[in-house]
């Protein structure tokens, strides 16, 4: 098999974000990552790639710390983010130094308007009106859909349109890194293409960093820079997005495609589990 | 015959022939009705905001009444009371998000139920033991509320409206158009709303948690005083008054616990409609005293064809 290319994950010195192998638990009981490390650049976009309960969200609700919530706890590991740890941070002090995350499923307030959505993801933010009104118009600029949507319920809105609003909303907290779960989920093709488009020039042009958890893992190692594939709570193969989609188990069971000649399932998966870092 | 008579034209008839008591029976269905309202709000607040059924309101709204009054009977001038009760309100609001809610978060709906139980009876000795149990009388006309009455003569009848009633109705509309203003305006009110309707994606953008539940409890405590002196004012001040709080039951029954609108209209309606039924149907056909069970009747009725009350939040789905 070809190994992912020679490049060493980035190290935690230029990292926004570093997540140094972190073991999470629900309910006391359930064990669901196992050592997970992970780091994002600064001005980076980075795939989490994996199949349904691999842990891709636990990952990104033990980031944002949403995990508390669901009765999850971080038992091990450490989660930095610029330079300082951030495991015992509220949500609202996350959002506040600058990282917030976008549910899977997208989770607009469906009873309040669209623009009602959009004002309330400034709900951390101390500076004038004025500075949150010319936000409103940069995410209108980027989403012109949203602002004929405005006035409309959000419950009401298309997929497509929700998950512009769930996007827009993170970008009204001023985001420095946002942690977008599952974006393509439940959308057309085309849709699934704008989003990531939008995405991109929010990087490009905003300086925000993104870690992407998907499924859909072929648009996703297309905009990405670099990805991790979990595998049943841990990081089983890391890499740069181009040298994961050469990847012939990746391509095999990720993206669909060749793997010929593959018969016998002895042959599968011969690429070894790797521990990271610690433990 | 002679029954269905009675029921279905005798009422009406005895509505139109004498429109001033009609007017008047209104109007004191009004004022009752603006207070169940109120207090609903209350419930609504802090239901929306964090699926709490605040069994603890009603009491909440003797301590309220307890302590403005307290505080005057030990020397404290009614209009400094008002602003310092309010004080304590706040008090209450913050010990209950610190010492009940945030180690409670993410419990179960009914063990937060429960708690607020716990509340109720810690509220009851608290205010005992500062307080005392005995009836107290409300401290109206200290409070510059008017007592006279307005009295008019429409259709050559007769109609007495209460200044006390008028300041009641008066205040509770400046209440509730403040508090849609604040829900629907305001940073803080979107936020309420935005927890209302998504709680894990209010906590993702940020929104905290402590600071909006602090918020709308110290809002049912300000409901709380204002009901406590209308009602105090009529019934005295006592633990009694708690039950002004089950009397907004049904209006949550009927007006759905999610909903501002429902809780206003639902409010009134039950006001209305009890005083209507015990003046026209109950005194002469059922002996009197409806208004114990009649609003319950309604609230059961209505809940047989709209489980989710006239006013429920529509759940907006998309597949």
């Amino acid at each position: 098999m070809t190994a992912p290319a020679a490049t060493p994950a980035p190290q935690p010195a230029d990292a926004i974000l570093a997540v140094n192998n972190i073991e999470v638990i629900y309910d006391h009981v359930i064990l669901v990552l196992k050592g997970v490390s992970l780091a994002v650049p600064r001005g980076g976009i980075v795939a989490l790639l994996g199949a349904n309960g691999a842990g891709k969200t636990t990952t990104l609700k033990a980031i944002s710390n949403l995990l508390r919530a669901e009765r999850g706890e971080v038992t091990k590991g450490s989660i930095m983010f610029e330079g300082e740890r951030v495991e015992a941070l509220s949500p609202n002090e996350l959002v506040r130094r600058g990282c917030i995350q976008v549910m899977e499923g997208r989770h607009c307030f469906g009873h309040l308007t669209v623009e009602d959505n959009l004002l309330s993801g400034a709900f951390t933010r101390r500076d004038a009106k004025a500075a949150i009104r010319a936000d409103l118009e940069m995410v209108y600029s980027y989403f012109p859909r949203l602002r004929e949507r405005r006035g409309s319920q959000a419950g009401y809105t298309s997929g497509g349109e929700q998950q512009m609003t769930a996007i827009g909303r993170a970008l009204m907290s001023r985001p420095k890194m946002i942690l977008l779960d599952e974006p393509s989920m439940g959308l057309a093709p085309q849709l699934v293409e704008e989003i990531f488009e939008i995405v991109k020039k929010l990087n490009e042009e905003q300086g925000v960093s993104f870690l992407l958890a998907e499924q859909n893992t072929n648009v996703a190692l297309r905009y990405a820079r670099y990805g991790y594939i979990l595998e049943s709570g841990r990081v089983v193969l890391d890499g740069e997005a181009s040298a994961l989609r050469e990847n012939e188990d990746v391509k095999e069971f990720y993206l669909g495609v060749g793997g010929e000649g593959r018969k016998s399932f002895r042959d599968v998966k011969h690429y070894k589990r790797r521990k990271r870092w610690l433990s | 015959m002679e029954l269905a008579y009675s029921i279905l034209v005798q009422p009406f008839a005895d509505m139109v022939g004498a429109p001033d008591f009609l007017i008047q029976v209104v109007w004191e269905g009004l004022v009752s009705g603006v207070l169940y309202a109120l207090i609903a709000l209350g419930f609504v607040l802090i239901y929306k905001s964090s699926r709490i059924f605040n069994f603890a309101q009603g009491i909440m709204v003797v301590f309220a009444a307890l302590t403005l009054v307290g505080l005057h009977e030990r020397g404290v001038p009614a209009l400094l009371a008002l602003p310092l009760t309010l004080l304590v309100m706040l008090a209450l609001a913050v010990a209950i998000e610190r010492v009940v809610l945030r180690p409670l978060v993410n419990q179960p709906d009914i063990i937060l139920f429960m708690a607020t139980i716990g509340i109720t009876l810690f509220l009851v000795g608290f205010g005992e033991l500062i307080f005392g149990g005995e009836n107290k009388r409300m401290i109206t006309s200290e409070l510059g509320i008017p007592t006279g009455s307005f009295e008019f003569e429409p259709f050559g009848g007769f109609v007495s409206i209460e200044q006390g009633d008028v300041t009641t109705v008066v205040g509770a509309i400046v209440l509730v158009v403040a508090l849609l203003a604040f829900l629907n305006r305001s940073k803080m009110g979107r936020a309420i709303r935005a927890l209302g309707d998504d709680h894990q994606a209010a906590l993702s953008v940020g929104i905290s948690l402590s600071t909006i539940w602090v918020l709308v409890w110290f809002i049912a405590g300000v409901i709380a005083l204002a009901t406590g002196i209308v009602w105090g004012a009529r019934a005295g001040v006592s633990f009694a008054l708690e039950v002004i709080a089950y009397k907004a039951l049904p209006v949550l029954m009927l007006g759905g616990l999610e909903s501002v609108t429902g809780a206003i209209v639902g409010g009134l309606m039950i006001g209305i409609l009890e005083k209507l039924f015990e003046i026209y149907w109950g005194q002469p056909l059922l002996g009197g005293n409806t208004e114990a069970w009649f609003a319950y009747m309604l609230a059961l009725l209505v809940l047989l064809f709209r489980p989710q009350g006239l006013f429920g939040e529509k759940i907006i789905e998309r597949v």
